[in-house]
């Protein structure tokens, strides 16, 4: 099957007045139709920045290199028009939080009925119809009624309902959510997955999901791509990256999960701080906080290789090294 | 929202009551009255002027007095210097002309620094931007008593376009050159604000949604981020359209046109006390109305406030 978005080499930079940051360096990855993909990382590694490199969403100041492959085209080249009629119509995008992303001068209505006039062409009744009928869909109770109303006057969980509900609305072939239940409170956080479980299955979309909650991947998404620096560290189906992580990153992260069975230990962290994306290291960016790191391997900058498992991984160290050496640790 | 504007506007009667006494109090604090002049006037006659105005009387009960006739008479007093007018003559002859010009130089304002602001926000960091910036900023340092010499020159003297002062009722060619003399300042402060603003704005998280909704940019510009970027603009314009309408000493007396904005400097000179309470009486009240009509505008604008 021929893959839905490709993207091929993407680097995407920032110009400050501090030199310049590079936020993504070479990510490569495929998606197929209706498949869940999730990139995890820590704040700052380039995760939500590959997704808004691909929609055409970087901050002025950014550029992107590389190939983002759609439908057949090169999004990263497309003219302004030609994207606006992939974007919302083919590849959707909810945010982190819905108390800034919906307009708060404008009613619910005003805003998903625009989608719909824009790349539909629908009338104006057809559209607020339709957006009550996704209001319904994301359950918003008594839609019909409240889609008239502001912003502000629903609830942040309800607000990120109406965000995938107007992501939805020209049952896009891809829906990117970036960090969709970070500001949200940890029950509603579980109901906005379990919604968006049941519309991948009920519209076939597929979804990016962009995180740093391991806990929301693992019964979610067929496959996880973890992000350091700007770069792919491991990529491969969930399962096999939480049941057998071979990359110092992926289990620096597992093992920060915390775990409410066992309540002996002390909060695990990954010593160290995030690196500064615009003096990254030459080698490994997670050299200087890999537990597993070996002297004079600095500069070596590991290539992203393929296992027989399926997995993609870049580390200077083989997986049999990584695993004796786990055993060894305390 | 009706019990709002009453609520307001009862409360604008004390506010205003309040102006007055203060007023009243700095402008008996100043050396000197009305009467005074370089060769002092024998103490009989000048006793009988000043009982003729009730200047004998202590300040109190001038003031209570002054009061009184407003509300019972909506009576301001007669001018101290000018002879035959009273204050209400004097306001009611020059307020239509600085209203005029005061109006236009603010749609002019608005208009202009609002498109210029918004440009140099969309193109912003381009030549577009700068330039609209760099005027901006030119025009808010060039004050109008230099200005409007600079334009009696160039479009009377030189060009002959335009009359270089005069009103003659108000017709356009009279009305130019005071528009443009006054607006141009405001212009660019306002432009200064819409641009920031509209930065602002255009950064925020809903614009990114609108951009991933796959709007067209004067969608986006005009529906989405227009509205909220006029807010920071909205509360300047208040006290800047009173300050318009009331005109502007430099305007009156470079144009000759015969607007109240000639008396704020010649009345407090003049010490001509009941002008000097009648200007300022209209600068306060216009000033409480447009705040309260901003206030409608900003519930109007943004749903979050009910009023």
């Amino acid at each position: 099957m021929a893959a839905l978005l490709e993207i091929e080499d993407l680097h995407v930079t920032f110009a400050t007045g501090d030199g310049t940051v590079n936020a993504v360096n070479g990510v490569s990855f495929a998606l197929e139709e209706g498949e869940t993909l999730a990139i995890v990382g820590e704040s700052g590694s380039g995760k939500s920045q590959t997704a808004y490199a691909a929609m055409g969403l970087l901050a002025a100041n950014g550029r992107a290199r590389g190939r983002v492959r759609y439908g057949g085209r090169d999004l990263l080249g497309l003219p302004q028009r030609e994207l606006n009629r992939i974007r919302a119509k083919e590849i959707a995008m909810i945010f982190q939080d819905p108390m800034t992303s919906l307009n708060p001068y404008m009613r619910v209505s005003e805003q998903m009925a625009e989608v719909l006039t824009l790349h539909k062409g629908m009338s104006r009744r057809e559209a607020v119809a339709e957006s009550v009928r996704m209001l319904d869909l994301v359950r918003i109770p008594d839609a019909k009624a409240r889609v008239h109303d502001y912003p502000h006057q629903f609830s942040g969980g309800m607000r990120q309902r109406i965000m995938i509900a107007m992501a939805l609305l020209c049952r896009p072939k891809l829906l990117i959510a970036d960090e969709p239940t970070t500001a949200l409170d940890v029950t509603v956080q579980a109901q906005i997955m379990k919604l968006l479980g049941d519309i991948r299955a009920e519209l076939g979309t597929a979804v990016i999901l962009i995180t740093h909650d391991l806990g929301v991947v693992a019964g979610f998404c067929d496959r996880t791509l973890v992000m350091y620096g700007g770069q792919i560290m491991e990529e491969g189906p969930t399962t096999l990256l939480f049941e057998r992580p071979t990359h110092p990153y992926t289990l620096g992260l597992l093992s920060a999960v915390p775990r409410i069975d066992r309540e002996d230990e002390m909060l695990l962290t990954i010593a160290g701080d995030p690196p500064d994306m615009s003096r990254l290291p030459p080698g490994c960016p997670f050299f200087p906080r890999c537990a597993y790191a070996v002297p004079g391997n600095e500069t070596r900058r590991p290539p992203l290789v393929t296992l027989p498992d399926g997995r993609r991984r870049a580390c200077n160290l083989s997986v049999e090294e990584i695993l004796a050496r786990r055993e060894a640790m305390p | 929202m009706l019990s709002f504007i009453l609520r307001r506007l009862l409360v604008a009667i004390p506010t205003i009551l309040i102006l007055i006494v203060i007023s009243f109090v700095l402008m008996f604090a100043a050396p000197g009255g009305p009467f005074n002049s370089e060769r002092p006037l024998p103490p009989a006659v000048m006793a009988n002027i000043e009982a003729r105005y009730g200047l004998d009387q202590p300040y109190v009960v001038q003031m209570f007095n002054y009061v009184k006739n407003i509300v019972l008479h909506f009576d301001f007093g007669p001018s101290f210097r000018l002879r035959d007018y009273t204050v209400s003559d004097l306001i009611a002859q020059g307020f239509p002309v600085t209203l005029t010009y005061g109006f236009w130089a603010f749609v002019v304002a608005v208009t202009f620094g609002v498109a210029l602001g918004v440009v140099a926000a969309i193109r912003h960091n381009t030549w577009l931007d700068y330039l609209a910036t760099g005027s901006a900023i030119g025009a808010s340092v060039l004050p109008n008593f230099v200005l409007a010499p600079i334009l009696v020159i160039v479009f009377t003297l030189w060009l002959g376009w335009l009359p270089g002062g005069g009103w003659r009722g108000g017709q356009w060619q009279y009305v130019v050159l005071p528009v443009v003399a006054l607006s141009t300042s405001y212009l660019a402060a306002i432009a200064r604000i819409m641009r920031s603003s509209m930065l602002e704005v255009l950064n925020s998280g809903f614009i990114r949604t609108a951009r991933a909704k796959g709007l067209p940019m004067r969608r986006i510009v005009w529906k989405h981020a227009l509205k909220p970027a006029l807010l920071p603009v909205l509360s300047y314009l208040g006290p800047a359209f009173v300050a318009m309408i009331t005109g502007s000493v430099v305007i009156d007396v470079y144009f000759s046109t015969g607007g109240i904005g000639q008396y704020f400097v010649n009345s407090a000179l003049n010490r001509d006390y009941s002008v000097i309470m009648g200007v300022t009486i209209l600068v306060g009240a216009l000033t409480i109305l447009f705040n309260l009509v901003v206030d409608i505008l900003y519930a109007w604008i943004d749903p979050k406030i009910r009023l």
